[in-house]
């Protein structure tokens, strides 16, 4: 019998184009996603040796990072506007299919590639964006290059990568009532710290991913790099088929049957062995806040901000001073008692239609409590459209919610959007740098559902707890 | 690329770790569509004020650290994203070498892609690093990537371990296009095969 393998082994073993002592793997790509922030510099570069893309049927670009989400052609910034039109002529000329700002498949990377049937079980994906991880839902091997890598992966649809490592991220048990796959992943990396899937390639496995839909599964794939890892994959399943069955890139009829049935063998054979393990109990596992200035520094909802005298070492204290410092709070101030200016409900992470349904949900029939800007940011022109069909933008607009068109948007203010310096947004996005959604920027990464009860209430609530009556 | 086989060099000490990308170069600078002038936007929150002013309590502010072609930072030195802007920055300012006790993935990727050595030393060498640097006036390193050695005028001297492919790219400057094509019979074997599949 042959030794059992992990998803991540089997992928891998299937793409290998050549081997050499001393050399990584030369790997070969299945799909390569292209926006316009990472890509100008690689097109360039091929121009600049004469060179082609080697399969634009493979490749696919949209705008996504520096779009704007109102008034779709007014583009204030003249340097964005560029981005984009270069986009949209080197596309043209070297033959890579565009969804560019008006086309209906627009939106982020991220959520319009598993929309369309692109993403599939059993991939490589590549792209110049580090959430590239996202993909990885679908038992994809996805992860995220940098602009040289684009250029390569362009002109020769292949990546130098060395064989990874593998880490299983073992979700014991069932989520608890009211608890989001954000939750999870917050907590995971909470407990683990921001640095533990360096190296790693990461399988997450247990009861509780299994029950995820496969928006959770993109939620928890999505912050793999928060946790330092490129990729994070989950084995596909018949929750995966049945995503994808009907998708625009998906075969149809008996083939799709004799596909779903090759990408099921995929999964991780019983008895593979990993280089690493770390569990999670996932009834343990709390509506969660960050606090501070990277995704590690997050809390239950009921906890309070850390004291700095209790870090460990001087260079966690110090690291613990310099966020509060950043972030404008006290130690040992309760989560829930810190007041909010902004909400932003949008990026990679969370802006699919259940999540904007579960937001809405909370939403309906209450009110933004004044002073609080809140937006909400479709992941993609679908999902507008799907959540327009539903009426979720009137809830939204109702309550006092900005309705917006498709783009990353707040998650890292390259556009318009942008929290003013020394403000605090709750954020459904991914990282809570500083600057990251704009200078001096106070982020606090939530679920679309604790984003939703922190517009409404003024400050952080657990939402398991939400029943204020309606107005 | 310009190969690199040895350089010696000013240290500029940044003791934090978990230096992001948004901080090596926030992402107002990354409209540009070509890879030079970034270097001006080089921890651009951190360096200069609402203003645009340099702050002075930023050490690379600091005079002494001027014209410093070494970086030494704490751990996870480069996480987030992947934009390759953030090399592209360090490597316009001036910084040819980048010291730390580990490295984002991607980043790591990203400076060996781009002619920048990234040299991975224990917590205990860069934090000592550090602080000669903060002490000494005009503190220099040598670092030779031929022997995989770290040395300063004084008494340290320590090694670092960096993958044979990337180090060989380094040393060589080599077009890594130009190096794959020479595979292209290769992919075009394997996307035959796939095609028959
Ligand atoms: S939504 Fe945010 S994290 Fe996602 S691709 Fe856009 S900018 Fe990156």
């Amino acid at each position: 019998m042959q030794k059992p393998k992990t998803i991540i082994e089997k992928i891998w073993d299937q793409h290998v184009v050549h081997q050499e002592e001393g050399k990584p793997d030369l790997l070969y790509i299945d799909l390569h996603l292209v926006h316009e922030v990472t890509s100008p510099q690689a097109f360039e570069g091929l121009r600049m040796n004469d060179r082609k893309v080697r399969r634009p049927d493979l490749t696919y670009a949209t705008m996504d990072h520096n779009v704007p989400t109102i008034h779709r052609h007014i583009i204030k910034d003249q340097i964005s506007k560029t981005q984009m039109d270069t986009l949209k002529s080197n596309c043209e000329e070297f033959g890579v299919p565009l969804a560019d700002i008006d086309h209906p498949d627009q939106g982020i990377v991220h959520v319009i590639g598993p929309e369309l049937g692109l993403t599939q079980p059993g991939k490589t994906i590549v792209c110049g964006d580090s959430h590239t991880s996202t993909h990885g839902a679908f038992g994809a091997l996805a992860f995220g290059i940098g602009t040289s890598e684009v250029e390569h992966v362009l002109a020769t649809q292949t990546i130098w990568q060395a064989p990874p490592k593998t880490l299983n991220v073992k979700v014991n048990g069932k989520l608890g009532k009211g608890i989001t796959a954000k939750d999870l992943i917050l907590a995971i990396i909470g407990k683990y710290g921001v640095r533990f899937g360096t190296g790693y390639v990461v399988e997450y496995t247990g009861e509780a991913i299994r029950s995820l839909s496969m928006e959770g599964r993109m939620t928890v794939c999505n912050m793999s790099i928060e946790a330092g890892a490129r990729a994070g994959l989950i084995s596909p399943d018949d929750i995966t088929v049945e995503f994808l069955r009907g998708r625009r890139h998906v075969p149809k009829g008996e083939v799709f049957e004799k596909v779903a049935k090759e990408w099921k063998a995929l999964a991780t054979d019983a008895g593979a062995t990993y280089d690493a393990t770390v569990e999670i109990n996932a009834d343990e596992v709390e509506p969660q806040v960050t606090w501070g200035t990277n995704p590690g520094m997050c809390i239950p909802v009921s906890g309070s901000v850390p004291n700095p005298e209790d870090a460990k070492t001087a260079n966690g204290k110090d690291e613990i001073n310099r966020a509060l410092e950043y972030m404008g709070l006290e130690a040992g101030q309760p989560i829930s008692s810190v007041k909010i200016d902004h909400v932003f409900i949008g990026s990679c992470t969370n802006s699919r239609l259940s999540d904007l349904t579960r937001a809405a949900e909370i939403v309906k029939g209450h009110k933004v409590k004044s002073g609080i800007r809140a937006m909400v940011v479709p992941g993609s022109h679908s999902v507008k459209k799907a959540a327009e069909a539903e009426g979720l933008d009137q809830i939204f607009k109702e309550a006092g919610f900005e309705w917006r068109e498709a783009g990353c948007s707040m998650c890292l203010g390259m556009n318009d959007d942008i929290v003013p310096a020394g403000e605090r947004c709750a954020s459904t996005s991914n990282r809570n740098f500083e600057g990251r959604q704009g200078a001096g920027a106070r982020t606090h990464l939530v679920s679309p559902e604790m984003a939703a009860a922190a517009a409404i209430e003024g400050h952080f609530v657990d939402v398991r707890k939400f029943s204020i009556p309606t107005a | 690329m310009e190969p690199i086989r040895v350089h010696e060099g000013r240290v500029y000490p940044l003791n934090r770790s978990n230096i992001d990308t948004d901080q090596i170069i926030p992402k107002q600078f990354l409209k540009r569509i070509s890879r030079q002038g970034f270097g001006q936007f080089l921890f651009f929150n951190w360096r200069f004020d609402n203003e645009g002013n340099p702050r002075p309590d930023f050490s690379l502010n600091d005079p002494k650290y001027q014209h410093a072609s070494i970086l030494v930072a704490g751990e996870n030195f480069g996480c987030g994203s992947s934009r390759e802007h953030a090399p592209w920055a360090l490597l316009d300012y001036g910084f040819k070498v980048i010291i730390a006790p580990s490295f984002a993935d991607i980043f790591n990727n990203n400076c060996t892609k781009n002619g920048i050595l990234p040299v991975q030393l224990t917590e205990e060498e860069t934090q000592l690093l550090m602080d000669r640097a903060d002490n000494e006036n005009d503190y220099t390193l040598k670092v030779d990537l031929e022997n995989k050695r770290v040395y300063d005028s004084i008494d340290f001297e320590a090694s670092f371990d960096l993958p044979e492919y990337p180090r060989e790219m380094l040393l060589n400057g080599w077009d890594e296009i130009g190096v794959t094509l020479t595979y292209a019979d290769k992919i075009d074997q394997f996307e035959a095969k796939k095609q028959t599949l």
